[in-house]
């Protein structure tokens, strides 16, 4: 799994509230809820994200509530990866159930910056930032979390009977 | 080495006689709950997975709280899903205007979660239920339709804090407090990952009600679960509510944590969170003047009988302050059928309060008292996020029932020992 992109970069305890408000959570449309993604945080979102864009927060990125509208929100934004310090356990558990990938490093986190390009292979553990030339190791999944992410998600995993 | 509470019951549900922090496993399921805004995401994952029909029809549950009674039509339109569906699959527990309360308090109403069991909730809120020595956590929506299509998820075994509680809490001081405490004091990752494990002797002297409340909000910490041992209190709770037999289990003596914290209950103050993160607490007497708009007393947080009744002792003979809106929602039928028999809904009308039928509504920004921009709100909710009760610039202010209502009263946050 390789991504490469651009970089909007959020600070720490980016909640699930600001990334899609629930006045927006009255539909399932994944597009419509795309285009209401970080609205509150940041209204100039959703007019700057480019297909393949990487998003990098602080600590806690996706605290708050269950709502899997948020992970979906971000992916359907075009935003294949997001690399923070640390997340919230729900959003973590559903965006690898989603198929949204994650990165979890303090130290990537904390000095890749708005703007930059960075490279991201996590079949091979390592995130590059194109801009800078730096480089930082990153902790590969569990299997078991691997072989979820590589079947396609929860829902095909359980269609292929991994999980049953 | 021995087993957290936690662990305890996790092993029991994955068929292992031990389980260790960090391992993964899959549990098997007591319940699986959805809501109308989650279970339709799960709705239309479920179909993806091409199943026909759900694992256990008395096992899944659906209730329609958040934006029912229907906000818009939209609102509505996911509701109709959820309802189709049920009918469809023949989900016994489905929970429809009339009969929904608020989830996390209408479920343990119903003798739907016990002690010992194992729960999954497209909701945040659903660790509650570690209020009953169940343990129970939230999800998203493609787990809880792979729970409603297999019985199980995947879950990485969590380390354990331990909250050692001491002493007895003082006068108009309630389990909200406790958690608002604990979150200032461990931050809103502080518990990241982790089980909030409660013991010691001061378990004895909080109410169920005041347990509920402070595993509600254990997710405010960042943690997987809150638990608190089963004992007289719980077991008095649960008698009469399921015919099931509830499982008790004890944390091993020797079990590992990553830390004790002691909690001298009697040193616990009225506690308020300020915008927009949990873990912003300050004690009633370091507030200082903080004009309000409006409040809400209600919740999955602050809902039940125990919390209006507290609300309403206080505002009773007294006026809520011009300018304030008071809203107060019961969080389930049962309670708001108490509160008329008993006389406090007529004791918060005739102070200049409003009475509305059980919703999650305000809380979450979704209808029943928004706020416009700059307002403020001291709400007995469980998240003061930017936005969260309505316009971004808009402020919430977490709080007790008691410091709710006295706040109303004096148009400004305001301790109990002001009004009394």
């Amino acid at each position: 799994m390789e991504y490469t992109g651009k970089v909007i970069k959020y600070g720490d305890n980016v909640d699930t509230d600001v990334i899609i408000p629930a006045r927006y959570l009255n539909t399932i449309d994944k597009k419509e809820l795309a285009s209401h993604c970080m609205e509150d945080l940041d209204k100039t979102f959703v007019e700057r994200v480019q297909d393949g864009d990487i998003m990098v927060g602080g600590w806690n990125f996706g605290c708050g509530s269950s709502r899997e509208h948020a992970p979906i929100a971000i992916k359907e934004s075009g935003v294949p990866l997001v690399i923070a310090k640390s997340f919230a356990r729900i959003f973590y558990r559903n965006a690898i159930n989603i198929g949204l990938a994650i990165v979890e490093s303090e130290e990537a986190a904390e000095a890749i910056e708005e703007g930059h390009t960075v490279r991201a292979d996590l079949s091979g553990g390592k995130l590059y930032d194109l801009t800078t030339g730096a480089e930082y190791g990153i902790e590969p999944f569990p299997a078991f979390i691997s072989k979820i992410i590589e079947n396609g998600g929860l829902v095909e995993s359980v269609k292929k009977g991994i999980i049953a | 080495m021995g087993m957290t509470m936690t662990q305890k019951i996790l092993a029991a549900h994955a068929g292992l006689e031990k389980v260790e922090a960090g391992q993964l496993i899959l549990v098997d399921l007591d319940r699986v709950l959805g809501n109308d805004i989650t279970s339709p995401v799960a709705i239309r994952e479920f179909h993806n997975m091409g199943k026909q029909g759900v694992y256990d029809k008395e096992k899944v549950t659906m209730v329609m709280d958040h934006f029912a009674p229907n906000k818009d039509i939209k609102a509505a339109a996911q509701c109709k899903m959820c309802r189709e569906f049920c009918a469809e699959k023949e989900v016994t527990h489905f929970y429809d205007v009339g009969q929904m309360g608020i989830e996390h308090a209408l479920l343990p109403e119903k003798g739907l979660v016990i002690p010992g069991d194992a729960v999954i909730g497209a909701d945040s809120h659903t660790c509650t239920y570690g209020a009953l020595g169940a343990f129970s956590t939230g999800v998203g929506s493609t787990d809880m339709a792979c729970g409603m299509a297999t019985g199980k998820a995947w879950f990485k075994v969590p380390s354990a804090i331990r909250f050692y509680l001491t002493g007895t809490l003082p006068e108009y001081v309630s389990g909200k407090d406790v958690i608002l405490h604990i979150i200032g004091m461990i931050g809103v990752d502080g518990a990241l990952y982790k089980s909030m494990e409660f013991a010691g002797p001061g378990v004895a002297s909080l109410s169920i009600y005041d347990r509920l409340t402070i595993a509600n909000m254990a997710i405010e910490a960042g943690a997987k679960n809150g638990i608190f041992p089963v004992d007289e209190e719980t077991l008095n709770y649960v008698k009469g509510r399921s015919d099931r037999t509830p499982a008790i289990y004890e944390a091993d003596e020797d079990a590992v944590y990553e830390k004790t914290i002691e909690i001298d209950l009697s040193t616990v103050k009225s506690t308020v969170a300020f915008p927009h993160l949990p873990e912003n607490t300050k004690t009633i007497d370091e507030v200082g003047e903080v004009k309000i708009d409006q409040v809400v007393i209600g919740s999955c947080t602050n809902g039940h009988y125990k919390d209006l009744y507290e609300a309403a002792m206080i505002l009773k003979g007294k006026k809520v302050a011009k300018n304030v809106r008071a809203i107060i929602i019961p969080a389930t039928q049962d309670i708001y059928l108490k509160a008329i028999e008993s006389g406090i809904v007529k004791i918060f009308i005739e102070a200049g309060c409003v009475v509305s039928t059980p919703t999650c509504g305000p809380c979450l920004g979704g209808h029943m008292g928004i706020l416009a921009a700059g307002e403020r709100a001291v709400a007995t909710t469980n998240r003061n996020f930017v936005g969260r009760m309505g316009h971004p610039t808009s402020e919430v202010y977490l709080a007790s029932p008691a410091v709710a209502a006295a706040s109303a009263i004096m148009g400004k946050i305001a301790g109990p020992g002001e009004v009394l």
